[in-house]
């Protein structure tokens, strides 16, 4: 009887309805934060910028739909621009700063964090905007009218982050990524251009960080400070996983967002934000290197 | 080997001066490799030669002193240039990428640009024939090998950059004398193959038999330098500058 009671005192559609939430969130922090820490890995550069060239990329995404209408040529425009811009800022910025003082890349990807949060203030004013999502059906979720478009964000985000992983194991490319994250100076001695393979792997971590912009911008509006928020859970995710591990980020976004989803069962879910930071700081007390790393040998 | 043909320097390092930070640790070094030839260079600890190589690979840059490669300068050039011109560089600490299979540690001396299936085969076949071991633990990553394989292994790595020249930094520090005398052979497969070697070795012996020339290194200057079969291992020479 007991156990009967305990049972039906669990609100298991509740439970059922905040996994799905979870898994959806946990796969667009997935993706915003395996491009910080792909940076983070090769470059040992904290990008203090992240989250303005997921704004950005969800501007971008704004625009391009305004003139096309169409949400998948928005996504991939995004994508490429942003990578682009983020080419450009990694050769701008953080090229000649390769080997010095961490702080010094720190205060100059929070200098490019500022200009571009506003400039998106200057060019799009305080207003926010609304991306449309691309398709707008409904299932039945217990008492919930849950929309398809979330789910196809899990999917979707799960999809580039499937692709990227294939690209890191089988591609001459991502062989030259992972090589170049273990030890540059052998890298460069086997022949591979580091100084392009850092351009390309900022440029790949801002094309993911626009591609979540653009896929979360119809789930919140589109404006200037959108990218605080995600950027600083992104980097308890990058802590938490292990600085530089693009699994171990994964599975820490999906892990810090259950819990936060489980936890707004019971308290307002600004509350539930609390969740994430006690993880981060046991973390860093009893597993500093990251919760899903295996010790390494 | 046929030296009178390729009396031309391949590698040509001239008064090179190196720092690290304020201290001067290459106090104009200058020294040459031919095509294809064996050259020794040997030295107590600490008296340049790792740096010398470092230096030779762009990993160090030198405040004087000029490097050439095949009559063309090369100082102050990105590494990456000069592993694709042709310099293969094996550090003392053997620097395998840990986290990589040994086939992806291969792969990225392999994935240039211009080198045919066929040819990446045929390299991977020739290291293979080498190092068995290496074929066998292809798919293992590189940090779980033992001392010995991951020596072979960061030889067989510069190799398929299809070098010119190879900077072998004490390729037999610290491993057993089975696995000594295959470095050894290796080294001999090399040279047939006609690539010039720049070995740096605490292995005298091993040095003088190898080597058609040896060079002694002291204090960031080359003291000496002879024909190995000049030398002996108990010579007054090695005696007066390595102490053994």
């Amino acid at each position: 009887m007991e156990l009967t009671a305990i049972l039906y005192a669990i609100p298991w559609d509740q439970i059922l309805i905040q996994t799905v939430n979870g898994i959806v969130t946990g796969m667009i922090l997935a993706l915003i934060a395996s491009g910080l820490t792909l940076i983070f890995g090769i470059m040992d550069v904290v990008n203090f910028a992240h989250g303005e060239l997921f704004m950005l990329g969800a501007y971008v995404g704004v625009v391009v739909l305004a003139t096309t209408g169409n949400f998948w040529l928005a996504l991939l425009i995004a994508t490429l621009v942003v990578a682009l811009l983020g080419a450009a800022i990694q050769i701008a910025t953080l090229r000649p700063l390769l080997g010095r003082d961490p702080l010094t890349t720190i205060l100059a990807t929070f200098g490019v964090s500022l200009i571009l949060q506003n400039y998106a203030l200057w060019q799009f004013g305080p207003v926010a905007r609304k991306i449309q999502e691309p398709i707008s059906g409904r299932f039945t979720l217990f008492y919930l009218e849950y929309p398809w478009y979330r789910l196809m964000i899990a999917g979707l985000s799960a999809a580039i982050i499937g692709g990227f992983w294939l690209f890191l194991k089988y591609g001459k490319y991502g062989i030259w990524i992972r090589a170049t994250t273990q030890d540059r100076v052998m890298a460069q001695a086997m022949g591979i251009p580091v100084p392009l393979v850092h351009t390309a792997a900022f440029a790949i971590g801002a094309g993911m960080a626009a591609a979540s912009g653009v896929l979360f911008g119809p789930l919140v509006g589109v404006n200037h400070t959108m990218g605080l928020d995600w950027v600083l859970k992104a980097f308890i995710v990058v802590v938490v996983g292990g600085m530089g591990n693009l699994g171990g980020s994964i599975a820490a976004a999906i892990f810090i967002s259950l819990l936060e989803a489980y936890a707004s069962i019971w308290v307002s879910p600004a509350q539930a934000v609390i969740v994430s930071f006690v993880v981060l700081i046991l973390t860093l007390l009893f597993r500093p290197t990251g919760l899903f790393v295996p010790t390494p040998k | 080997m046929n030296a009178a043909a390729n009396d031309a320097p391949l590698i040509a390092v001239d008064d090179l001066h190196t720092y690290y930070g304020k201290s001067h640790i290459l106090h104009g070094v200058t020294l040459h490799v031919r095509p294809g030839e064996v050259v020794g260079l040997l030295g107590r600890n600490g008296v340049g030669k790792s740096t010398t190589l470092k230096t030779i690979m762009g990993l160090v840059h030198p405040t004087e002193g000029s490097v050439q490669l095949g009559g063309n300068p090369i100082t102050g050039m990105p590494p990456h240039k000069l592993a694709r011109l042709g310099i293969g560089y094996v550090p003392e600490d053997r620097r395998i990428f840990r986290l990589l299979t040994v086939m992806e540690n291969l792969r990225t001396g392999l994935d240039r640009q211009g080198v045919t299936e066929e040819k990446k085969r045929s390299l991977l076949d020739k290291v293979f024939a080498y190092f068995p071991v290496l074929a066998e633990r292809r798919n293992q990553a590189g940090g779980t090998l033992s001392g010995g394989e991951q020596q072979m292994l960061a030889i067989a790595r510069a190799m398929m950059l299809e070098p010119r020249i190879i900077l072998l930094d004490e390729p037999t520090e610290g491993l057993m004398p089975r696995m000594v005398s295959q470095i050894r052979n290796i080294v001999d497969v090399l040279h047939q193959e006609n690539v010039a070697i720049l070995l740096v070795e605490q292995n005298v012996p091993l040095t003088l038999e190898a080597s058609e020339r040896v060079y002694i290194m002291e204090k960031g200057v080359v003291r000496h330098h002879a024909a190995a079969r000049d030398l002996k291992v108990n010579d007054a020479v090695i005696h007066q500058y390595l102490g053994v």
